[in-house]
């Protein structure tokens, strides 16, 4: 979403446009991403039981990966993991790349 | 329709209450404060008498009463309150957060020193501990003052270039306690001038459905308080306008400042509210004796009107600034801000800080002398904040 000048934008930080928070991607917030490993996962569902962001994506109660436009990187999901099959790695390795 | 209903004696507490009453707002919450006391008296009165269909929430404190208005007026209302001192202070955080969101909310302030020590009287410590707030400040000599610019204040917050909250000070207990002759108007010409309310996005309109008070980051934060820097900017070109109509509406002239004997003066006072008065007369004793002095009265303080002191007093000999606050490991608030305002100007003139009447100290005609005296004698530096009425 590009960035709006001052002289853009309603006052007072209202928000016009009902719905519009669905434009608003948290992901850019994280510092951490986490990398899952698929060899380790044993579909248990730990680390999409705790993510406080519902960013982990699963089909059938099968693990498939992160949603990245929500995911904070908060690193709980590699915390509650018995396998370690979520590993947490600074954004700078991933610049440039889709996030 | 005549423009004066008619002439009483009145208190200054009595004065804004009454235009309260006239503007009627949709809903006030107060909470009680010596010496704000008695507008919040007067007008739960007006309430109780059904005199007036807002709605009253005496709330549990004045952050409440803030918090209540803020919630009022993003819902469209037109909201209104009235504190002093500490109650100001205890509301801060939601005073600056009104003026972020934009809500034209009008507050008279009855200044009053700030605890502690702990005291009722009157300086303008509290005001000026929220000039950084966001909101339009201005101060009141008299009460009739008080009055009209309770009521000018209502039109200019809603203005749309504008949408600002603001305070209207008034001397705590000097005015809000004493008595004085106000000219009042008639209730029809006021709801014509301050009209209906035009509110931004108001949360009550449920066919538009909006968000007030979201998260705001690094990403639009900046932007929105530039939207305000702005919004301050438009209110010197719009309080022109409504002063103007103000004037053709009621007969009262308003400005960013008065000029008291201004024209040839070389030596220029300035200061915030009723002390002018007393200025006044010692100009008056003076220009007899044949000195040229002269008054300048700052009617708005924030915005702080630069340009208009600059054209004022570029070429003057001196200027002598008169602060009721302290601003501790600084200059005083008011001086600090005529000395910025100076300091682009051609002929720069001689400057002198005085602290005065802190927590009430009576500043007296010989205390005003005093100060003119120095500037006579070119007894002034910049650099040195001088104290009137106090025991060295």
């Amino acid at each position: 979403m590009p960035l709006k000048s001052w002289k853009e934008i309603p006052i007072g930080g209202v928000i016009v446009t009902p719905g519009s928070a669905r434009e608003y991607k948290t992901g850019t917030w994280r510092v951490m991403r986490p990398i899952l490993h698929k060899e380790k996962c044993i579909d248990c569902m730990f680390c999409w039981l705790y993510c406080p962001d519902q960013a982990i994506v699963q089909e059938n109660a099968v693990m498939k990966g992160f949603n990245y436009d929500y995911c904070k990187g908060c690193g709980l999901c590699a915390k509650v993991c018995p396998k370690q099959a979520i590993e947490m790695r600074p954004e700078t390795e991933f610049v440039g790349e889709e996030g | 329709m005549q423009k004066v209903l008619e002439k009483v004696a009145i208190t200054g507490a009595e004065a804004v209450a009454y235009a309260m009453k006239q503007i009627e707002p949709d809903v006030v919450a107060a909470y009680p404060i010596t010496p704000q006391t008695p507008i919040v008296e007067y007008f739960a009165k007006y309430v109780a008498d059904g005199v007036v269909k807002t709605e009253m929430i005496p709330v549990e404190s004045e952050h409440s009463a803030m918090s209540a208005l803020v919630g009022a007026a993003a819902a469209g209302a037109r909201a209104m309150t009235a504190t002093s001192a500490n109650g100001l202070a205890l509301m801060h955080e939601i005073v600056y957060i009104a003026a972020s969101y934009r809500l034209p909310i009008v507050m008279p302030v009855v200044n009053r020193a700030l605890s502690g020590p702990l005291n009722i009287h009157c300086d303008h410590s509290d005001a000026m501990a929220e000039r950084d707030s966001g909101w339009i400040q201005l101060f009141a000599e008299s009460n009739q003052e008080a009055y009209d610019l309770t009521i000018l204040a209502v039109k200019l917050a809603e203005h749309e270039a504008v949408r600002l909250p603001v305070m209207v000070n008034l001397d705590g207990f000097i005015l809000s306690h004493g008595v004085e002759p106000v000219e009042l108007y008639p209730d029809e010409l006021v709801k014509k001038f301050v009209g209906e309310p035009k509110p931004y996005y108001p949360l009550l309109d449920t066919d538009h459905p909006v968000t007030w008070g979201p998260i705001d980051l690094y990403d639009y934060y900046f932007e929105h308080k530039r939207q305000q820097a702005e919004a301050m900017e438009n209110v010197k070109k719009v309080f022109p306008e409504i002063a103007k109509e103000f004037e053709e509406t009621f007969g009262k002239r308003y400005n960013f400042v008065e000029e008291y004997r201004l024209d040839d003066a070389d030596h220029v006072m300035i200061a915030l509210g009723s002390t002018n008065s007393t200025i006044k007369y010692v100009v008056d004793e003076l220009r007899e004796e044949g000195y040229k002095v002269g008054a300048l009265k700052i009617w708005m303080f924030r915005p702080f009107p630069k340009e208009t002191l600059q054209r004022l007093l570029n070429g003057r000999k001196t200027v002598v600034v008169l602060d009721r606050a302290l601003s501790f490991g600084a200059e005083a608030p008011l001086y600090e801000a005529v000395k910025s305002a100076l300091y682009e100007v051609a002929a720069r003139p001689l400057l002198g800080s005085y602290v005065y009447g802190l927590g009430g100290r009576d500043v007296k005609p010989e205390h005003i002398r005093k100060a003119f005296e120095d500037a006579i004698r070119g007894n002034l530096i910049a650099d040195e904040q001088r104290y009137l009425g106090l025991r060295e």
